[in-house]
This record gives C-alpha cells, sequence and structure tokens, in this order.
C-alpha cells in the first residue's frame, strides 16, 4: 500500500497502564473512503487504541500521523478540530435540547448576542437532508429512536470533523432495520471520502459493511486483512490466537449420565433483547461450557439464569418441580450462586474485609435479621482461605487490596459458603495469573467431582475443554450448537461460533 | 406537543384558574391594583428565583441566595449609614461582592467537584455570618434616593401602580428569558442539566459555564437584597431567612424539573406569581392565618414533584415502547 493512501496511520502505537501494556507497538492505517473495521476480544486493545486516536488517553510512546503529519490530540475537542469525530454506542448527545441545538450546540448562528433559532433550524434540517433524513429538528432529541439519534450523532460529528469517523459499536442497540438504516448513512460517507473506523461484535455486520479488517489480541496487532480474503472461520481464528493448522488432540470429559433427571431443566427460557429461548438441562455433578465471542449472549445467559435478568418466557423446573426464579434472591433460596463477570463492579466489595466479602452470600441468604455470629464467620474465613489457598496477611484485611486472583477465589469461597447446588462463573479466570489460574480449574474439578453442578463462561477455549462435560455455542444471543464429551474440541468450537448464521440450523449434539 | 411543555402549562392553568377563584370571592381582586401590588410585592423574590432557574435547570442548587439578600441589605444600610457615598456606587460595590461571591461557589463546585449542596450550604452560613458581622440590629435606611425610588411608579389604567422595583422584576425576567432560551450560554446551561459528562464531550465550556451560573445566581441575589431594602428601608441580619426555599418551591411550582435540564424562566415568573396571589388572597379573606400560604404552597410543591415523575415516566415508558417495537 502505498503511503499517500494512508489518512490516518499509527507507528509503533504503545499505551502501558499499572501492570498491563495495553498498546504494544500497534500499528494500524486507515484510507480514505474505506470503512475499517477493528476486531478483538475483550482487552485486546480496540478501546484503548480508539482513546489514544481521540485523545482520551495520550500515548506512551509511537506516532499518529493525519495525512502524513504527527497530531497529538489533547483531548476528544482537539482530535474533532483535526478532523477526527467519534459516536459511541451509548449516544453521547443531551435528550433535553432539541435536534437542531444537539447538532449545532456551541455553533449556534447568532445576531447580536442571539441566537437565530430559524436560521439554526434551516441548518440543522440541511445538515440532516444528507443522511436522508427529514425529522422535525425542533423536538427534543429523546422523541426519536435510538437509530435517528445514532444518525444525528454521525451528522454532529461529520460536520465537526470532516476527515475520520469512529463508530464504536454504534450497532449494539439497534433492530436489523435500523442497522440497514445506518449503513446506508456510513456508505454514502465513505463514498464521499471519509476514513470510518468501525467496531462491533457482530461478524456479519463487520462482512456487511467493511473494506479491511484489522485484528488485535492481547494488545498486539495480529494482522491486517482485506475484508474479501477473508472467511469467518479464519477470523474467528485470528481474534482468539488460534491457527487453524493448530491440531489439539484434548477432548472434553464423560461420565455423566444423560438419561437420569436432570437437576434443573430451562425449558423456552429467553429474553427479548438479550437471549433467545433456550433449553438447557443441567445435572448432577456437570460442568457445562458456554463459548461465544464478546458481546454473542453468552453473559446474559448466566445471568437470565441466576435471575438477574429476568425471563420473559419459558419455565423452570428444579428436581421436577416448578421454580420461580424473577431474581437473584429465588436463585440463591434455590441453592445458586453467580460470580460475575467483572468481579470489580459488581462481585467484591473493595473497602470490606476477606471476611466480610466471603459471608456476605451467606448472611443474605439467611437475612439480615439471623446475624451469622462472629466466631462462625470467622472459622468460615479462615477455612476458605486455607482451602482455597487465598494469599492474605489476614482475614480482616480489605479485599480491595488483594491481588485479581485472590479476589476472584475469595468471590468463589463467597458463594462456596452457601454450599450452592448449582454455581454460576462468568470468566473465572479473567486477569489472573497464571499460577492462580490453574488452581481455579482443578477447583472447579474438585467442586463437580463433589457432586456440584457448574456453568462456566470463558473465552479460553482450551480451558473449557479441559474441564466441561457439555459445551454450548451462543452466537449472535443464540444458543446455536452443543458438543457433548468427546465432540468437544477446540476446533468444533472455533467451527462452531464462525458458522455464518444461515447454517446454524443443525444442532451439533 | 412537547410533552416537557406540560409542567410549565399546568402552571399557567392553575394561576388562571386561582385567579378566577379568587375573583369570583372578591371581585375586587381582578384589577391593576392587586396585580400592581402582586409584582411590587413579589420583586424580591422573582429577581432572586430567575437566578435559581438557572442554577436548578443546570442540575444545581443555591442555597446561599436568602443570606446573601440579607447581607446586601446590611451592607447597603451600614454603607449609607457610616459613609456619605451615594447609594448608586454602593450598588455597583455591592454587586460585584455577590458576583464574585457566587462565582467563588460555581469555582469550589466546579473544581473541587463537590455537591452544590453542600457548597452552597457553607455559602449560605458564611454569607449570614458577614452579615451579622457587620451588624446585628436592624439599621434604618434614610436617603433621599431611597425616597425617590419608593415613590417611583407609572400609574396603570385603573390606578393600578407599576413600581419601580416591580418594572425592574419584569425586566429582569425579561432578561432571564432570553438569556436562557436564546444565547449559546442559555444551551450550555440546559446541557449541563442533560448531563455534565455528555456535555463536557460534547464541547460545552462546563467550567466556565458553570462558574457563571452561580455568579449569576449571586448577582441576581444581590439585586434581589437592593430590592428588599427598598422594600422594607432597612437592613437586618435576621431578615429573609428561608427565602432561598421559596426560591426552589417558585422554580419547581413554574414548572422547571428539580434535576435540571427542563423547564422556562417564564415559568417561574408565573410560580412567583401563584404565591403571591395565595398570600393576596389569605389577606383580603382577613379571617385566614397567613401560614395557609405555606400550606397551600406546600401541597402545591409535591403536587408538582408527583406531576414531573409521571411525566418522566411517561417519556421513559415510551421511549422503551419505540426500542421493542
Amino acid at each position: 500500500m502505498s503511503e499517500s493512501q494512508a489518512l490516518l496511520r499509527t507507528e509503533g502505537l504503545t499505551k502501558t497502564f499499572p501492570g498491563t501494556r495495553a498498546l504494544d507497538a500497534v500499528d494500524f492505517d486507515l484510507r480514505a473512503g474505506e470503512v475499517h473495521a477493528l476486531l478483538g476480544e475483550n482487552g485486546a486493545g480496540k478501546s484503548t487504541l480508539i482513546k489514544c486516536l481521540t485523545g482520551a488517553y495520550r500515548r506512551d510512546a509511537g506516532e499518529i500521523l493525519l495525512e502524513g503529519a504527527p497530531i497529538d490530540p489533547r483531548d476528544t475537542q482537539d482530535a474533532l478540530a483535526l478532523g477526527i469525530g467519534t459516536v459511541y454506542q451509548e449516544v453521547n448527545l443531551l435528550p433535553n435540547l432539541s435536534v437542531a441545538e444537539n447538532l449545532l450546540l456551541g455553533r449556534q448562528p447568532r445576531r447580536v448576542g442571539l441566537v437565530r433559532r430559524r436560521a439554526m433550524n434551516d441548518r440543522a434540517r440541511a445538515m440532516l437532508a444528507r443522511y436522508g433524513l427529514s425529522i422535525d429538528v425542533t423536538r427534543n432529541l429523546d422523541a426519536y429512536s435510538v437509530a435517528i439519534q445514532q444518525i444525528v450523532a454521525i451528522a454532529r460529528a461529520v460536520s465537526m470533523s470532516g476527515r475520520v469517523l469512529i463508530l464504536d459499536e454504534p450497532t449494539a442497540s439497534l433492530d436489523r432495520d435500523e442497522v440497514a438504516m445506518l449503513f446506508d448513512v456510513v456508505r454514502g460517507l465513505r463514498d464521499n471520502g471519509l476514513g470510518i473506523i468501525f467496531i462491533s461484535h457482530f461478524l456479519d455486520q463487520v462482512f456487511e459493511i467493511a473494506d479491511r479488517v484489522t485484528v488485535l489480541r492481547n494488545g498486539r496487532l495480529v494482522g491486517v486483512h482485506d475484508i474479501g480474503g477473508l472467511d469467518r472461520l479464519r477470523l474467528v481464528n485470528l481474534m482468539l490466537g488460534r491457527e487453524l493448522a493448530e491440531e489439539t488432540r484434548e477432548t472434553g470429559r464423560g461420565g455423566i449420565d444423560y438419561d437420569a433427571a436432570p437437576r434443573l431443566r430451562f425449558s423456552g427460557t429467553g429474553r427479548r433483547g438479550a437471549i433467545a429461548p433456550f433449553d438447557l438441562d443441567v445435572h448432577r455433578g456437570e460442568v457445562i461450557g458456554v463459548a461465544g465471542l464478546l458481546g454473542s449472549g453468552r453473559t446474559e445467559t448466566a445471568e437470565l439464569m441466576f435471575g438477574a435478568a429476568p425471563m420473559d418466557c419459558g419455565s423452570v423446573t428444579s428436581e421436577g418441580r416448578p421454580l420461580r426464579l424473577a431474581s437473584p434472591r429465588d436463585a440463591i433460596g434455590a441453592g445458586f450462586g453467580f460470580s460475575p463477570e467483572d468481579r470489580k463492579t459488581s462481585g467484591i466489595i473493595g473497602d470490606m474485609s476477606v471476611r466480610e466479602n466471603i459471608v456476605l452470600a451467606l448472611q443474605a441468604r439467611q437475612g439480615w435479621l439471623r446475624r451469622v455470629p462472629m466466631r462462625r464467620q470467622r472459622e468460615l474465613a479462615d477455612d476458605f482461605i486455607k482451602r482455597l489457598d487465598i494469599r492474605t496477611s489476614d482475614a480482616e484485611k480489605p479485599i480491595g487490596e488483594l491481588s485479581g486472583g485472590n479476589q476472584q477465589k475469595a468471590l468463589l469461597a463467597r458463594w462456596l459458603a452457601t454450599n450452592p447446588e448449582f454455581l454460576i462463573l462468568d470468566e473465572p479466570t479473567r486477569g489472573i495469573d497464571v499460577g492462580a489460574h490453574a488452581e481455579i480449574i482443578r477447583m472447579i474439578e474438585e467442586l463437580c467431582a463433589s457432586g456440584m453442578s457448574l456453568l462456566v463462561i470463558s473465552a479460553e477455549l482450551d480451558e473449557l475443554v479441559a474441564y466441561s462435560h457439555r459445551v454450548i455455542v451462543v452466537r449472535d444471543r443464540v444458543h446455536v450448537a452443543e458438543l457433548v464429551g468427546e465432540a468437544i474440541t477446540t476446533d468444533a468450537i472455533v467451527k462452531a461460533i464462525a458458522r455464518p448464521a444461515a447454517e446454524a440450523g443443525e444442532n451439533a449434539r | 406537543m412537547n410533552p416537557r411543555l406540560l409542567p410549565f402549562l399546568a402552571t399557567v392553568v392553575i394561576f388562571v384558574v386561582a385567579y378566577v377563584i379568587c375573583w369570583l370571592q372578591f371581585p375586587a381582586m381582578l384589577s391593576t391594583r392587586v396585580i400592581g401590588n402582586l409584582l411590587t410585592d413579589g420583586a424580591f423574590l422573582g429577581i432572586v428565583a430567575v437566578g435559581m432557574t438557572f442554577v436548578i435547570l443546570s442540575g444545581g442548587i443555591d442555597l446561599s441566595v436568602g443570606s446573601v439578600i440579607a447581607f446586601s441589605g446590611v451592607f447597603v444600610a451600614v454603607m449609607l449609614r457610616d459613609t456619605g457615598i451615594h447609594p448608586v456606587p454602593v450598588f455597583v460595590l455591592l454587586l460585584a461582592i455577590t458576583t464574585a461571591f457566587g462565582a467563588a461557589m460555581g469555582l469550589i463546585i466546579h473544581v473541587l467537584q463537590m455537591p452544590p449542596f453542600i457548597v452552597t450550604l457553607a455559602g449560605m452560613f458564611l454569607a449570614r455570618g458577614m452579615a451579622y458581622v457587620l451588624s446585628v440590629d436592624s439599621i434604618p435606611i434614610a436617603h433621599p434616593f431611597y425616597d425617590w425610588v419608593q415613590t417611583a411608579y407609572w400609574l396603570m389604567p385603573g390606578k393600578g401602580r407599576l413600581t419601580l422595583i416591580g418594572a425592574t422584576m419584569l425586566a429582569v425576567f425579561v432578561a432571564g428569558i432570553l438569556l436562557a432560551h436564546r444565547t449559546r450560554f442559555g444551551a450550555n446551561v440546559f446541557a449541563l442539566g442533560g448531563g455534565v459528562q455528555t456535555a463536557r464531550l460534547m464541547g460545552v465550556p462546563v467550567g466556565r459555564t458553570t462558574v457563571l451560573i452561580y455568579a449569576l445566581s449571586g448577582l441576581l441575589a444581590g439585586l434581589s437584597g437592593i430590592v428588599f431594602s427598598f422594600y422594607t428601608s432597612a437592613g437586618y441580619s435576621l431578615a429573609t431567612v428561608g427565602v432561598e426555599l421559596d426560591a426552589i418551591a417558585a422554580v419547581v411550582i413554574g414548572g422547571t424539573l428539580l434535576t435540571g435540564g427542563s423547564g422556562f424562566v417564564a415559568g417561574t415568573l408565573i410560580g412567583v406569581l401563584i404565591m403571591g396571589l395565595i398570600q393576596t388572597y389569605i389577606t383580603f379573606d382577613g379571617t385566614l392565618s397567613s401560614w395557609w400560604t405555606k400550606i397551600i404552597i406546600g401541597a402545591l410543591l409535591l403536587a408538582f414533584i408527583v406531576l414531573q415523575k409521571a411525566l418522566l415516566d411517561i417519556t421513559a415508558k415510551r421511549a422503551s415502547a419505540r426500542e421493542a417495537g
């Protein structure tokens, strides 16, 4: 590719946070008149790259070149002035202002200090007309659908920047028709010579709109490809860091009697906008793995099963008896446990001690009036600290001061203290060191040997294969495949994740 | 129709209905005399409520204004008693002080990221304390300029008097309406009320706007203090206790969302007039305790907050219905 084609380039872009290198010498280039998809799993460095480009973060090393000239945006306004506009998934406009005010805030036409309303509304109408949108611009923004708000956001960003447009998951909350409408707008801008960076978890959309794809993994550049030379399987392999040639001998585990009555039976349970209705039996002593790309519906599955996001259809039975799962309280009462994906925001309470964090779920189940005696609390905490090898000076240390792996173990201890029959673990091994990693996997195996049932969500396919009796594959918010025992291999999982929607009908079981 | 107009329209309807009820009982209430008195009596509250409207529109609150009014009165009275300076330069000096005081609170709110409630609560004690330091007694004001202003009025048809201080309030409202609804600054105030983080991302100068909003509130509190000194011909450090709460009530009854981002400065005028109307009714009636004013205002306030909450829920429901559909 020739130098002159590059509208925006980064060379050796590096950004380090305490403990992690979020971007490691990433080269990226964007041409004028192309839609360039930026792909990668959680923590791959997509958002860090975007934040460096828009000035939200200052890079530690490397160059950003806009049309060949080095730039150094200090904040988003600076980036806008340079010609780089961004539209986020959450519409960053003000719902309480009119559409016209949103489009022209800070640039309203004035006469002797007073805003000329009519001129402002005319200009706003003209701006939107370019996108084929004819709406009443004097109404408040929140009178319109998210798709229209997105287009208004794009119109504002483009009118202020005009060279590079970054779309950060703009389609996450849109339905099919709205996505089509948005893509028409994006194509129009591309044909006008804008360079567009498109971030999305929906691979179908990437294949539909993108011209080229850059894949990041663990902060490093994996590759840049023309979309024409890629198929879904290859793309998923790139994102998950596996090569097609790689042979994996390892398969899942057997030994579960699927003819016996299941412990839990989810029939046709689903929630609109989160996960399509699915059937799932959970057997005694079984580990069910859930695989899928980020945003595919894997976390939504867990939240639904725990009552955190109540189901709007289907039913659940426990040991043959109907079970009501309208809230986490119901779930805890039925002997469920749930260790969520983001332990920092929805798991641990950083200022409370290790002991208090461990006792929390048990106390909640007993009800706050029946306090767990302090002696029992101490016994429990000390017991789990020993059993799970939680590295802490003592049980009274604030949990926020522990390392990630030890926090994760304390979270596990919280649920184990309630003696759950069914434990849901969402990404139990993310962001923890190798040693703690192995211990948590060993613990998962021990727990299921003791008769507990587990549902584990993980992006680490090797890990899923190692401990799962069954793997559910989720794509585009639908359970698309179920692999059992010998059939579980990383290749089979990757293929199921990558298979285009059209072929998704058959079931691998 | 824009659902956000509803609280404002409700205020107007309540005002008209209330006035009709008053008129049916006391036909004399429909006269320019009563209207002139409503404007004069409501002048100091109306002026300070305009500043409060901006503060609340931006999602903040200013608890200091009642104390600032008292401080202003005492300051003016002491200056006129102890120095030979003409009132006009004293006013200019006072307005500079109260504006700077408001700006300082805005700066603290922005720079230290402190809740406006706490910062202006501190400002409330500070201003009241400064008033005590100047004088603990009520100081009468006697100056030819005061006599002139107090007798300056325009005789409306029907022998009603539009006094200078009543006219000042109307002028402040006109300026406030233009500033809020027709300038970039006004749009920025609404933007802050819609969401500070988003406003910042959209390029609103958050710091400057915050400082200006509280400076404006301080300026108008000072002006209100001057008007109050004309109204009472005295400066007293114990005066206007709780006026900040009356101002907040007027703003909310006027249809401005207490959480910010939505409302009309004109609504605040109606809010002030409704409060004055209740007071006038009680005066006309003669047998009712004047505490009934507080009770009715309390009931109105409650009704408006419930109305606003209901409107928010309706808008949210509509939005989610659209998402699903």
